[in-house]
């Protein structure tokens, strides 16, 4: 989140889209109706009619993955009607920015397509730029090559009408939520965006997100009080697993991960981003500060000027390589690794084409998995279809600490990183994971020691010393990640203080403030709230430097006035030559008088309307789903993404506009269970109120298919099927698709064949292995399936074929 | 008229508070909290945050003097939830209180058919040898294209954001150091 929850009150529209907030994140609904109370009005879209859309004052439906083409009808209403905030449009994104004159965009397809290689080259997708460098622009707005005529040309086609045959949504819905969301463009008014999964999980995830980041800097609602683009975490961690690096692309801080093309520190400093004009803050130049500071962190004395920091010691992917889920379980598919930790994870049920997965683990030779609970991963070898005399895999399972039986920190999706004591012990020899980790890598190392190996370097100077009294000490690590100065010993104030010259480390650099001298930040309690709009800034702490709203000079006028004097969130003091608010985003003066442009994590100091950083084109354009019930897409004759790789063969088929497969299927989660359920399903109260899978469908649809409420059902896909528990419901509705009926079915995935026992199995036994090309987030949300009622007696176990 | 729980205690004993206190005609409100107080008398209570979505909302868990976990409830003093809890949360008193929870370590050898308990020392033992042998038998120090990777290609991880923020900085730098570039977690799905 560039925002946070507290925050939603301050909004005067609130637009949950690619999430059911009500039903996922059921607390931060109090703040939602905290805005509402003062008269904001709250807009639900969504496939399926939910608890959030019975709260909400509009909620229209649209068809799975055809986010984009509803957004960009947005887009293109806002430029039409003239709604969008022209101040800001002006001076903080890159609408003026004249691109290359080389770009082009037809039937579907950016210049720089190469088929072959499914593929873009992406040197046109560039800005020209005077001979200080400093890209051109057209303050006017009126080039025709300037970035806004080419978004308003790019959306011209998303009309109403053919809007409306794509997504399903009949126009007059369309424009009531164009109408209601485009009123926030006006600088006292701002407007949000709370999405999900029901964004990220789509072959266009990432344009999912742009196209409503475009919404957001046209309607000046960044760096705002009540605005923000506001992803809902589905973890209590996920946000800071990520800001710790665990992804094969990044290391802690979201620092690139290290690459064959940049063999030593310098070549990797090259990758720090250039800006050539003196007013983009372009805070990304401190990378080399902060590498040098995490290699210090990792090695300690080890890494030294003359060895490069140990910079050889980190594993380098080859240039391009993507290491990602799906492609990480093709090659376990494959028979590529021998090894395999699943920590804290069930793949066996959380990922996409979960059957696929299944059959991939037996192709290990060992595998360790760490989890509170008994799960389908630990236990795949019994699982259904599976013969344990066949599989060669073996299987450790650790059991280990629940969250309130240790010590140590979480980010929520605002940031917030907040300390959790421990409560209790763990239950029998179960141990907190950190001590767990700590204790196996001692062993690791002993053995390097004995024996040595292949290339012991790494291992043995690796920094390993977070113990006190014998045990793991999980305040070590928070100082170790917060940082250093080794010259003197003492914990940095910040990151504005670590050097790229060895005298201080840093594990990772956007928490650096978070433990220092003064104490553990994520432990505090305080309730001030000096600007009253809840940003509580002494409660608990928030990357990066404790500012709770990202981007926030984006708020202030050239002199550095609050545009919105209802809800000032900063403002500079000229007197005192400083700001008042929240933390500021960052220090400089106002922009009218010598300071810097307020996105200053861009290297162009503006936010971008037109971002050529993606793989799949610098403006969102509609794609189908890989798989999806129309053969054509209505926009383009590119039906699906241009670039996503499609995996063939073996258990990845797919199937489109197949009459075997006639409906959309999405998966979602219900409140009282929690992802694949290992946290949940073990929970007497939990189980008890939502004990099965079950399958939803409409009125309309069962009566097609002679389904009645309560029926078994078998839900089919060309990589599985379950059976499921029917409910017909009108909370679901055909979709009038270009004059053709399209019916949806949806089911939860919270369940697997382990507990309980009549429960049912993954939905993602269904879904495709298929990813979005920027992220490689599997397409869970949009897929074709079939709906038909069990023959037979209800079968004890589900089935999978 | 205002009666405090100790007023009350004189009044009426404990033990006949229920019968009494339709006589008297007084609030409810103060038995039921009396009644909560018991229950959670003299335990300690830790602030934790919840383990389940992103929110962060607050909760205090009770411990009695023995140190089990007796009751969890939510944090009024936390300024996102407020004393709320959704049925997740609510419940996750059930995590610590739980006959299911894995309590041994379990080994399943190469084509068993059943787990067997075993001792955390044999088991990280055993998990360390293999570990190694993975890695020396799949450390690759140049790609095919000569250029220095210095990785193992024959491990992967995935895993996990139910991990404390130390734990997952820890476990990257222990991922990173054994030469493994398949790190991947739910973030990614």
């Amino acid at each position: 989140m560039t925002n946070h929850y507290i925050d939603f009150r301050n909004a005067d529209v609130i637009l949950n889209m690619g999430g059911n907030v009500a039903e996922n994140h059921p607390v931060s609904f109090k703040w939602i109706q905290a805005a509402m109370d003062k008269g904001a009005i709250f807009i639900h879209v969504d496939p399926r009619f939910t608890r959030t859309s019975a709260k909400a004052d509009i909620f229209v439906r649209l068809r799975p993955g055809t986010d984009i083409a509803f957004l960009g009808g947005m887009i293109k209403y806002i430029l039409d009607n003239h709604l969008y905030d022209e101040f800001y449009v002006k001076n903080y994104t890159n609408a003026p920015f004249i691109v290359n004159p080389k770009f082009s965009f037809e039937d579907g397809l950016f210049s720089g397509y190469d088929p072959t290689k499914r593929a873009y080259d992406k040197s046109t997708w560039t800005f020209e730029r005077d001979e200080n460098g400093i890209p051109k622009k057209d303050m006017t707005l009126q080039d025709p090559r300037c970035v806004f005529q080419l978004l308003k040309k790019h959306y011209s086609r998303y009309t109403l009408q053919k809007v409306s045959e794509i997504t399903g949504t009949p126009v007059a819905d369309l424009e009531r939520v164009y109408k209601a969301y485009a009123s926030t463009g006006t600088p006292d008014k701002a407007g949000t965006v709370l999405y999900a999964m029901g964004w990220t999980q789509h072959t266009v995830g990432t344009q999912n997100v742009r196209a409503m980041a475009i919404v957001q800097d046209l309607l000046g609602n960044m760096g705002i009080a009540g605005g923000g683009i506001n992803a809902l975490r589905g973890e209590s961690n996920v946000q800071g697993s990520t800001d710790q690096g665990l992804l094969f692309h990044i290391i802690p801080g979201y620092l690139p991960v290290p690459r064959a093309q940049w063999p030593t520190l310098a070549d990797y400093n090259k990758t720090t981003p250039q800006t050539k004009d003196p007013r983009s803050v372009n805070w990304w130049r401190n990378r080399p500060k902060y590498i040098v500071s995490f290699l210090k962190s990792m090695f300690g004395d080890k890494a030294t000027k003359e060895n490069d920091f140990g910079y050889s010691w980190l594993p380098k992917l080859d240039p391009g390589q993507d290491a990602s889920w799906l492609n990480l379980f093709d090659e376990m598919y494959k028979g590529t690794f021998s090894g395999f930790f699943a920590w804290g994870m069930n793949p066996a049920c959380s990922s996409a084409n979960a059957g696929k997965i299944r059959q991939a683990l037996a192709k290990l030779d060992w595998m360790v998995n760490v989890n509170v609970f008994n799960s389908e991963t630990a236990e795949f070898w019994k699982g259904p279809g599976m013969d344990p005399k066949k599989v060669k895999t073996e299987v450790f399972q650790l059991p280990c600490a629940a969250f309130l039986e240790k010590e140590g920190s979480i980010s929520n999706s605002g940031r917030w990183m907040q300390w959790r004591y421990k409560a209790a012990n763990p239950p029998g020899e179960a141990r907190p994971d950190g001590d767990i980790m700590y204790e196996l890598f001692k062993k690791v190392r002993a053995l390097y020691e004995k024996e040595k190996g292949a290339f012991p370097e790494p291992i043995l100077n690796l920094k390993w010393d977070y113990e006190t009294n014998g045990h793991f000490d999980v305040h070590k690590v928070a100082k170790e990640i917060n940082g250093y100065d080794l010259t003197t010993g003492k914990l940095v104030p910040n990151f504005v203080a670590l050097k790229d010259d060895g005298t201080t480390s840093c594990g990772n650099w956007i928490y650096s403030a978070s433990y220092t001298e003064a104490g553990n930040m994520a432990a505090r309690r305080g309730k001030s709230d000096p600007t009253g709009l809840g940003l509580y800034p002494e409660w608990a702490w928030c990357w990066p430097l404790n500012r709770r709203i990202i981007y926030n000079r984006a708020s202030v006028d050239l002199e550095g006035n609050p545009r919105n004097p209802k809800r000032p969130l900063l403002k500079w003091d000229p007197s005192a030559k400083k700001w008042i608010g929240d933390v500021p985003d960052n220090a400089v003066p106002p922009m009218g008088t010598d300071g810097a442009y307020p996105f200053i994590m861009k290297s162009d100091g503006v936010a971008s309307i037109f971002g050529p950083g993606l793989a799949d084109g610098p403006f969102p354009e509609h794609y189908e789903p890989l798989e999806c019930p129309i053969e054509k897409n209505l926009l383009s004759n590119q039906r699906i993404n241009p670039v996503i790789k499609i995996f063939e063969g073996g258990p990845d088929t797919f199937a489109t506009c197949d009459p075997k497969y006639p409906f959309v299927c999405t998966t979602y989660r219900v409140t009282e269970h929690w992802q694949t359920g290992v946290l949940t399903r073990w929970l007497p109260w939990l189980i008890e109120a939502e004990p099965q899978v079950f399958c939803e469908l409409s009125i309309e649809l069962a009566k097609l298919r002679g389904i009645k409420n309560g029926d078994r059902v078998v839900v089919e896909t060309p990589r599985g099927k379950i059976e499921a528990v029917a409910i017909v419901t009108s909370r679901l509705k055909p979709f009038n698709i270009a004059g053709q009926t399209v019916h949806l079915i949806g089911l939860p995935w919270h369940f697997g064949w382990l507990h309980p026992k009549d429960g049912g199995e993954s939905a993602n036994l269904l879904t495709p292995f298929i990813g979005d090309p920027n992220t490689m987030i599997p397409e869970s949300k949009a897929f074709m399936a079939n709906v038909r009622k069990l023959a037979q007696a209800p079968a004890k176990k589900s089935a999978k074929s | 008229m205002k009666i405090t729980r100790r007023d009350f205690l004189k009044i009426s004993g404990v033990t006949t508070a229920g019968t009494l206190l339709g006589g008297l005609g007084f609030d409810l409100k103060p038995i039921e909290s009396y009644a909560q107080e018991l229950r959670i008398k003299g335990a300690k209570e830790t602030t934790t945050i919840c383990c389940y979505c992103s929110v962060g909302c607050g909760i205090i868990v009770h411990t009695d003097p023995k140190g089990k976990v007796i009751n969890a409830e939510g944090d009024p003093d936390h300024p996102i939830s407020e004393g709320a809890l959704c049925a997740k949360g609510a419940a996750s008193y059930q995590i610590a209180n739980n006959p299911n929870r894995l309590q041994k370590v379990r080994y399943r050898a190469p084509y068993s058919t059943q787990w067997k308990e075993v001792s955390w020392e044999w088991a990280l033992d055993k998990i360390a040898a293999n570990i190694k042998k993975s890695r020396d038998a799949s450390f690759m120090e140049k790609n095919t294209q000569g250029q220095v990777v210095n990785r193992t290609n024959g491990i992967a991880s995935v895993g996990s954001a139910a991990l404390d923020n130390e734990e997952c900085w820890l476990y990257q730098k222990f991922l990173r150091a054994l030469g493994i570039v398949y790190i991947e977690h739910q973030a990614r799905i």
